[in-house]
């Protein structure tokens, strides 16, 4: 089908034109770059709709890489779940692309900008896409490009390049794992298509399911940020801000658990390797949310929230609930974009002030913004009738039905800790009193309407997807039903007492979150010279993220420079030094054979003389 | 006989050289026109060889022969088959693009420069078109002498130590592997009754194990070993790269590094299987050091050249891994990484030779902030690097993860210790990046450098071409070797006293 291979070729042409010719387009690069996306969003309908009656598809563009019984082609794989990637990647696309154009208007890279934006469509579809490992392998990191690209967007910065090569490189470490899994898959299968591995799954003995599962899960974690990979994900917010709502929150982060959820039959095959998932998620979605709670820069709570809400999902495919991992990816991309744009609303507002000590009393000046967000945090934090009550609520309830209670104990305080953060942020960015200098509160205006309308739009979905697709019911949710023939039906049904315990139980602790945030913030005048303070050493390791950067600096990063530097030194002295120390004792040896040609008749007349005498004495004494 | 396509794209190049050399010294641009002409249609004239070739057979293709020295049983053989037919292809291509990139930076001896180069490139096609061994001995000896010159003539500061150490070094090998060239004519004309340098004739022959094939093997495979280079013999490429002109980078990164890989092809595989086969855990860990070592060195260079140079150790040794693994994908995986890499270490030394002219330092520390200044320039060296990274999509990708591809069915945990190999790479070729191109422009000099010119866009486009093309669409070129590498897995397999399956 045609239309399919339209989805990831609009952005492509998009980016394309706007990198060779971005020189003469220049401020009219969204000329370009929004239609190429909303026609790829109207494709992603159309594929949608196709595939919306449980049906799937395949379609083969080229063979790619054929070498021996190798075998990989460039293959589009459609089945619900593809469908519903294709709409939130698209869908969420298209909205931070239109809001771009307000957002970037003053930059001098427009162009490059929405280049390097529509590349990261192109490659994030193909990602979803791809219908074996091998492409989905490219995407990935074809995608990791565009996040270094977009990180680093503002080049002259060296935070921001920092951050762009920090990103690329622990994601190269996560590709690693990746890459050797897919090999080990093709070694034991002799294919990588979708159809064939999760046919071939089962054969697998389990302690090689275990190793192939275990080893794209690391190329999970680099891609999603999880522990211990999770560390270039705060320091991405380097890039523009529209980037961190599209790529770091709503779509390229989620890739992880896109893939864990692809794969669920080889993670079932080793059953291990679900349970490290689970307690991966479960252990990064408590860390983050940790940390999030004394961050002072408005993008790096949001970040660590978003870390956070990544272990969710990890922590439900884990529990083998990938309709809930997905249904909680997607109100997630929502909500999340929904509040890293208002973010960046606030920011646009603020003259590009970022710190949260800095903001407060923002709502009267900047309404859409405040209600928007508003509505977003409460999203975020659970709070009961929106987007992430619903999908939040499902993880828990599987956690719990599952049996897995330490894992549903810790989520719930997970829960608890987000809330609570949510509304920090909320608290400190609009309301209370004003905290910015004079100068800066002058120029306070709401954003243009290309940048509000996003938030509206955004605003309305997190409203209505609970409602719309995420009522539980015996069968499950409706969302869940539609990606029945991907997933198996998770069991256990939302029916009984236990269920509606559940539901208060955790309506309570977001409760008392939500409450603790308010009365920390709004019943006394905040002073800003206590936030963001490391009063007390435990204080000093959240707000130092648990002094990961610094471990590994110490750890990794100084040791292998000091590598390095000796095996550059080695090569020198060593290895070349024995190179020409053999030349030098060759030279020797024929500066000290050169002084037997002493020019003198006389001793080569000798030197005769004796050979004479040596060689007749030597016949003689035959 | 009749001249074939063959010989005509072999020699073209020499023939132009005798013509240039009556062109008076002062007439500059005719002879800069005429050698890029010459290279160019040398070019044109290989590009049959590509569409001509039957992929469907693995027997040597375009066989040309003609008695020479019959009572030695020397003979002039020459053919192509899917192995080298890219090779050849990959020296007409470079070698005109070299000759462009010299345009404006020799300007001291033009006539011998440009003679020079002609006379290497017929060199360097009659390596990987010979199908004698006597008369590879010649091509392989002949190749040296030309880039002696554009090293010891055209180079830097210490260009005289550098080019004295190339030729050395590489003599130093290529005398042993003389002498067990002669050792190979004597056993299989004690064996057969026929005294012949024919290397087909001489493959047919299947050589009993023993001291004699080891010897052999250790002398060929330490001419080869040094060209390539493998660690720990390596060391005379960085001195070389960084004394000889961009030209000479280009074209020793580009061409001359895979004679060492080719030969290990051609040469050791099927003529010495038993001892292929035993040194194939040296190797495997020769070549695994040098993937990681190479990176390693190379992080903290601080000459750019010199970070390439390194860059290349590092690379040829998944060439070599690939090789070893004697696995189609191995095999198909280094044929084209050999390829790639010609592409990518290309592309690198000629950008820094762009900027190199431009500032007259190659010292990472003396730039940084490029990209405000010259934009295209960085663009396009973005592309080269995230090439030579190995990004997927790009040419470097597809031959690396066949190789180990190739070698995770031999041994994993090699295969995993060699895939380090693409987050070191990452991280030299990034920082390097940043370090030259983000940032703020931080000094003064830096601060009105001229992008790219119309000749440089010349230059770089036809590799920028090839780098995706091979990305993108690498069965193109893959499916002209498969029926070659296959035949020669199952030479080695035939051969090999010791049984092995892969």
């Amino acid at each position: 089908m045609s239309t399919l291979w339209l989805i990831p070729a609009l952005p492509l042409a998009g980016a394309l034109i706007n990198m060779v010719f971005g020189r003469l387009i220049g401020h009219r690069a969204h000329w370009i770059a929004v239609p190429a996306l909303a026609g790829s969003f109207l494709a992603s309908c159309s594929v949608f709709a196709a595939v919306s009656g449980g049906g799937s598809f395949t379609s083969t563009a080229f063979r790619w890489i054929v070498a021996g019984d190798f075998e990989a082609a460039v293959t589009a794989h459609v089945d619900p779940l593809t469908g519903v990637m294709l709409l939130v990647v698209t869908g969420v696309g298209t909205l931070i692309h239109l809001y771009s154009v307000g957002y970037m208007h003053h930059d001098p890279g427009y162009a490059r900008f929405f280049a390097y934006l529509n590349l990261f469509v192109f490659s994030m579809t193909m990602l979803v896409l791809a219908g074996n490992f091998l492409l989905l392998y490219v995407f990935w990191e074809a995608v990791g490009l565009c996040s270094y690209l977009l990180i680093g967007f503002w080049y002259t910065r060296t935070s921001a390049a920092d951050a762009g090569k920090k990103a690329f490189i622990v994601n190269r470490v996560g590709d690693f794992g990746f890459g050797l899994g897919v090999m080990w898959l093709w070694t034991a299968l002799g294919t990588l298509d979708y159809a064939g591995v999760f046919a071939g799954a089962e054969t697998l003995p389990q302690a090689t399911a275990t190793g192939i599962a275990l080893l794209l899960f690391m190329g999970a974690c680099g891609k999603s940020a999880q522990l211990p990979l999770h560390v270039w994900l705060p320091d991405a917010m380097e890039g523009p801000t529209p980037v961190s709502a599209l790529i770091h929150a709503a779509t390229m982060v989620t890739a992880g658990v896109y893939m864990v959820a692809r794969s669920h039959v080889l993670f079932e095959r080793s059953g291990v390797a679900l349970d490290v998932v689970a307690w991966v998620g479960t252990a990064t979605a408590l860390f983050a949310a940790t940390v999030g709670l004394m961050q002072t820069d408005i993008k790096r709570v949001l970040a660590y929230s978003t870390v956070s809400q990544l272990g969710y999902m990890f922590a439900a495919v884990g529990l083998g609930a990938y309709a809930a991992g997905i249904f909680h990816l997607v109100t997630h991309a929502f909500f999340k974009a929904l509040l890293f744009l208002g973010a960046g609303s606030v920011i646009h507002g603020l003259s590009g002030e970022q710190d949260l000590r800095k903001m407060g009393g923002l709502a009267p000046r900047m309404v859409i913004t405040t209600i928007t967000m508003t509505i977003g945090a409460a999203g975020l934090a659970g709070v009961p009738g929106l987007a992430g009550f619903f999908s939040k609520d499902e993880i828990l309830h599987a956690a719990f039905t599952n049996h897995r209670r330490l894992l549903w104990a810790l989520l719930l305080v997970g829960a608890f800790m987000t809330a609570f953060y949510t509304f920090r942020l909320l608290f400190l960015t609009f309301f209370g009193e004003p905290r910015m200098s004079k100068e800066v509160a002058h120029h306070i205006h709401e954003s243009p309407p290309s940048m509000t309308l996003p938030l509206l739009v955004l605003a309305i979905l997190t409203v209505v997807a609970g409602w719309a697709v995420g009522i539980p019911s015996d069968q499950g949710t409706r969302f869940a039903r539609f990606l029945a023939p991907v997933f198996p039906p998770a069991e256990g049904g939302h029916d009984g007492v236990a269920g509606i315990m559940l539901v208060i139980l955790s309506v309570v602790v977001v409760a008392a979150g939500v409450v603790l945030a308010w009365y920390m913030h709004m019943t006394t005048p905040v002073r800003p010279e206590t936030i963001g303070q490391p009063r007390t050493p435990l204080h000093a390791l959240l707000l130092n993220a648990w002094y990961v950067d610094r471990l590994y600096d110490r750890v990794l990063v100084r040791p292998f420079f000091a590598v390095y530097a000796f095996c550059a030194r080695f090569d020198l002295r060593v290895i070349d030094g024995l190179v020409n120390l053999t030349g030098r004792l060759v030279q020797m040896w024929s500066f000290g054979s050169r002084r037997v040609q002493t020019g003198y008749v006389v001793n080569y007349a000798l030197t005769m003389l004796a050979g004479a005498v040596m060689l007749v004495g030597f016949l003689l004494a035959r | 006989m009749t001249i074939g396509l063959l010989t005509i794209v072999t020699f073209l190049p020499a023939a132009a050289a005798l013509l240039l050399l009556l062109v008076p010294r002062r007439e500059e641009t005719v002879l800069r026109v005429g050698a890029l002409l010459a290279t160019v249609a040398t070019f044109a004239l290989s590009v049959p060889l590509y569409v001509r070739f039957d992929a469907r057979m693995a027997d040597y293709q375009f066989v040309e022969y003609a008695r020479w020295m019959p009572n030695l049983g020397v003979g002039y053989h020459v053919g192509i088959d899917g192995i080298s037919l890219l090779l050849v292809l990959l020296t007409t291509l470079i070698t005109p693009v070299a000759l462009a990139s010299a345009w404006r930076a020799i300007d001291d001896r033009v006539k011998e420069f440009v003679v020079t180069l002609l006379v290497l490139e017929t060199g360097m096609v009659g390596v990987f078109v010979s199908l004698d061994l006597f008369l590879f001995y010649v091509f392989w000896e002949a190749m040296l002498i030309p880039m002696y010159f554009i090293i010891g003539v055209w180079g830097g500061g210490r260009r005289i130590y550098a080019a004295v150490k190339f030729v050395l070094y590489t003599m130093v090998g290529s005398v042993l592997m003389l002498v067990a060239i002669l050792a190979l004519y004597y056993q299989h004309g004690a064996a057969t009754g026929l005294h012949t340098f024919d290397l087909p004739t001489v493959a047919r022959w299947v050589m009993p194990p023993g001291t004699s094939q080891t010897l052999m093997f250790l002398a060929f495979a330490l001419a080869f070993a040094i060209k390539v280079p493998m660690f720990p013999f390596h060391t005379w490429l960085p001195d070389a790269h960084v004394e000889a002109p961009t030209a000479g980078s280009v074209i020793l990164a580009g061409v001359l590094l895979k004679m060492g890989t080719y030969g290990f092809l051609r040469f050791c595989l099927p003529l010495f299987p038993d001892a292929s086969l035993a040194f194939g855990p040296l190797v495997f860990t020769l070549s695994i050091i040098g993937v990681v070592y190479g990176a390693w060195v190379s992080t903290v260079q601080p000459d750019l050249k010199k970070l390439v140079a390194y860059s290349s150790v590092s690379h040829l040794g998944f060439v070599m891994l690939g090789l070893f693994t004697l696995t189609s994908q191995g095999l198909v995986g280094a044929i084209l990484q050999m390829v790639s890499h010609g592409l990518s270490t290309g592309a690198l030394f000629l950008l820094v030779g762009m900027i190199y002219e431009r500032r007259h330092t190659r010292m990472i520390a003396d730039f940084g902030g490029l990209w405000a200044v010259i934009p295209a320039f960085s663009a396009v060296f973005m592309i080269a690097v995230l090439s030579s990274v190995g990004l997927p999509g790009l040419n470097g990708f597809v031959g690396e993860f066949l190789i180990l591809v190739g070698a995770f069915q031999v041994n994993r945990t090699l295969a995993a210790l060699a895939t380090t190999g693409i987050i070191f790479a990452a991280v030299y070729l990034l920082w390097m990046y940043q370090r030259v191109i983000f940032g703020e422009v931080t000094h003064a000099e830096n601060r009105d450098l001229r992008d790219l010119t119309p000749r440089e866009w010349a230059l770089m486009v036809p590799i920028l071409l090839f780098i995706v093309w091979i990305g993108v669409y690498p069965v193109a070129f893959t499916s002209k070797m498969e029926a070659s590498v296959d035949a020669l897995i199952a030479q080695v397999q035939s051969k090999a006293s010791v049984a092995f399956s892969r």
